[in-house]
């Protein structure tokens, strides 16, 4: 069974120009272990989506309604805030794309581990204090019983980064969701920071759904990906065959737009042209058809089914674009 | 083996005692609070202190220069100004304690809660505190008083009732731009409750603007009872008070300054030391402010 399994998520937010439908009716089943990327660009949905599983959106404005949505055996569309309170950091827990920001400025690296491990585990405060030397020892933070004294300022941003993967993984939890945890890093911490969560999550089993629009991160991390635009799912597929077999245009578009290593030398990167879709607007076709470069006629007169392409594959477009094999 | 013993229970310092251990490195903070506490301590112990009763008239003695029979001269009645100075820093003083207080209890809860629940909460209490806001705060004060009675506990509450709307206002502006930060949504994403998130993420982040504005109540309520009484109101002739003493012997300015620059001093002493208190404790409050030491410091590798 699934640790994860959603159907039909939609998440509104009511403004005054309109009901934004910031994820469209988006399913998808996270197995145990699992490391599942989300892509997309800004605005796309993925984060919302994060946030709706946390039942970390604002309601009102926001609205999260869904035809299930389990984790783990509970019915995360029923909890109520103090249960989801105790789900929240003990069994899923969530990293944030800018460590500089996500740590508490007044208070010490120690006492914000240990108040979680207070909270979810019930230790003791010498108890809690040893555990949390030993997560800061396990995220690579040297002299870690004296950093804890420290407070995030004098942390670098990988650091503060670390800490947060510690504090997110203090309690064991199943689900692990970084929300652009490497964005805001240069690219070898960037890389440091993958193989940390690699390494972490692989040793315990952790489920890990890890949100980024950098697709060269999610293809050395992750075990399927499912590309996101408008607020829906438009394709996903196992990690390989994502890359070897774009089979919807906005996929196409990505991996146009990304740089790769092993490409011919002086390929130009092509941008996707033009700007996503007002998402208070009705979107009966393909959100993605006035920017797509593979359009064919039937993209025009109906929205575009999900198709099976097999492996695990599937695709919301009506373009052929399997002639490359893998 | 000797080395095999367990490792004792690992300790790092709570950040209030960390902040305790910072705040003496504030050498004007530190001046400010010895200042202070001088001030207190010789208000409270008037009765000890005081050659003279500061309400004795001895009309042969007035408007005498500082002496060594009267340490600060005396006042158009004869009374002893060092021993008015003495007695006036008991109703000065408290009056400026007990509205920093009352506007701190009324004021931050009412901001904190306004700031934090937002809409519909936040809407009512602005309003109130708006409603309170377009008054001239002495104007208020003054009503307020009329209402209750001219009596210096009236005077307390109703400067309290005017400052506790600013600091409301204030705190909630803070709360406002701390609850978008990205730790409290992190603090909510690890299962933080509404209490934890108020207390340790939003007050303690809004704990600055706080400090610094109650320097300025202080301030403010000194001077305030000061105009009160003045207009009859507080505290009552011929009981002494800075504020009461100051506005009397402003008709004594060319023939007896010492009369007005007692009770002035005072008052300046006393909202300085105040003001080097709240910016210590300002810096004590926040680590990004303090002088670290090596050990801290992540080791650069």
């Amino acid at each position: 069974m699934a640790l994860l399994a959603i159907r039909n998520l939609r998440t509104r937010f009511a403004t005054d120009r309109g009901t934004v439908r910031a994820v469209d009716g988006v399913s998808f089943d996270l197995a145990e272990g699992e490391v599942l990327g989300l892509v997309g660009e800004s605005g796309s949905g993925k984060s919302v989506t994060a946030l709706s599983v946390m039942r970390l959106v604002p309601e009102p404005p926001g609205q999260v309604t869904a035809d299930s949505m389990s984790f783990d055996g509970i019915d995360l569309l029923r909890l109520s805030e103090a249960q989801a309170r105790e789900v929240r950091g003990a069994s899923m827990a969530m990293v944030f794309q800018d460590p500089m920001r996500s740590l508490n400025p007044v208070l010490s690296i120690g006492r914000q581990l240990v108040e979680v491990l207070q909270r979810h585990q019930k230790l003791d405060r010498p108890a809690a204090r040893r555990r949390a030397i030993e997560l800061l020892e396990m995220v690579g933070i040297p002299l870690a019983e004296k950093r804890l004294a420290a407070y995030p300022h004098q942390f670098s941003g990988g650091m503060r980064q670390r800490v947060m993967i510690a504090i997110a993984l203090s309690c064991n939890p199943r689900l692990l969701i970084a929300d652009e945890a490497t964005t805001a890093l240069d690219v070898t911490i960037q890389a440091q920071i993958v193989d940390l969560v690699k390494r972490l999550t692989r040793e315990r089993g952790t489920s890990v759904i890890w949100i980024s629009h950098d697709l060269g991160v999610v293809a050395n991390l992750c075990d399927r990906v499912n590309v996101m635009y408008a607020g829906r799912i438009v394709e996903s597929a196992p990690i390989r065959d994502l890359f070897h077999r774009p089979s919807h245009g906005y996929t196409l578009g990505l991996l146009g737009s990304t740089p790769r290593i092993d490409g011919p030398a002086l390929r130009r990167l092509s941008p996707i042209e033009g700007l996503p879709p007002n998402l208070i607007d009705p979107l009966p076709l393909c959100p993605f058809l006035p920017r797509c470069r593979v359009s064919v006629a039937a993209c025009r007169e109906r929205a575009p089914e999900r198709r099976d392409l097999g492996r695990e594959h599937w695709a919301s477009c009506f373009a052929e674009l399997n002639q490359r094999t893998p | 083996m000797a080395l095999a013993q367990p490792p004792a229970t690992p300790r790092f310092a709570g950040s209030i005692r960390l902040a305790a251990r910072q705040f003496p490195r504030h050498r004007a903070a530190m001046v400010g609070l010895v200042c202070l506490v001088l001030i207190c301590l010789a208000a409270a112990l008037a009765p000890l202190i005081a050659p003279y009763d500061p309400v004795q008239i001895k009309l042969s003695a007035k408007l005498k220069p500082p002496s060594f029979e009267h340490l600060l001269g005396t006042d158009h009645f004869g009374r002893d100004v060092f021993s008015r100075l003495l007695y006036g820093g008991r109703t000065s003083l408290s009056v400026g304690l007990l509205v920093v207080a009352f506007a701190f209890v009324l004021g931050v809860p009412l901001g904190l809660a306004s700031g934090y629940f937002g809409g519909r909460t936040d809407n009512l209490l602005m309003r109130l505190v708006d409603a309170f806001l377009t008054f001239p705060p002495l104007l208020l004060a003054v009503a307020l008083v009329g209402l209750l009675g001219p009596d210096i506990q009236n005077v307390m509450l109703a400067l309290g009732l005017v400052q506790a709307p600013v600091l409301a206002r204030m705190v909630r502006g803070s709360t406002l731009a701390v609850r978008e930060e990205v730790y409290v949504t992190a603090a909510r994403a690890l299962g933080a409750g509404p209490g934890r998130i108020v207390i340790s993420h939003l007050l303690r982040n809004v704990v600055s603007p706080i400090i610094v504005q109650l320097t300025v109540v202080f301030a403010a309520a000194v001077v305030a009872e000061a105009s009160l009484s003045f207009l009859g109101f507080g505290t009552q002739p011929p009981q002494p008070s800075w504020g009461r003493d100051m506005s009397e012997a402003r008709r004594f300015l060319g023939d007896a300054p010492w009369m007005f620059l007692a009770p002035t001093g005072a008052i300046m002493l006393c909202v300085l030391s105040i003001n080097f208190l709240g910016d210590g404790l300002r810096d004590a409050l926040d680590p990004r402010a303090w002088r670290t030491r090596r050990a801290v410091e992540p080791d650069k590798r």
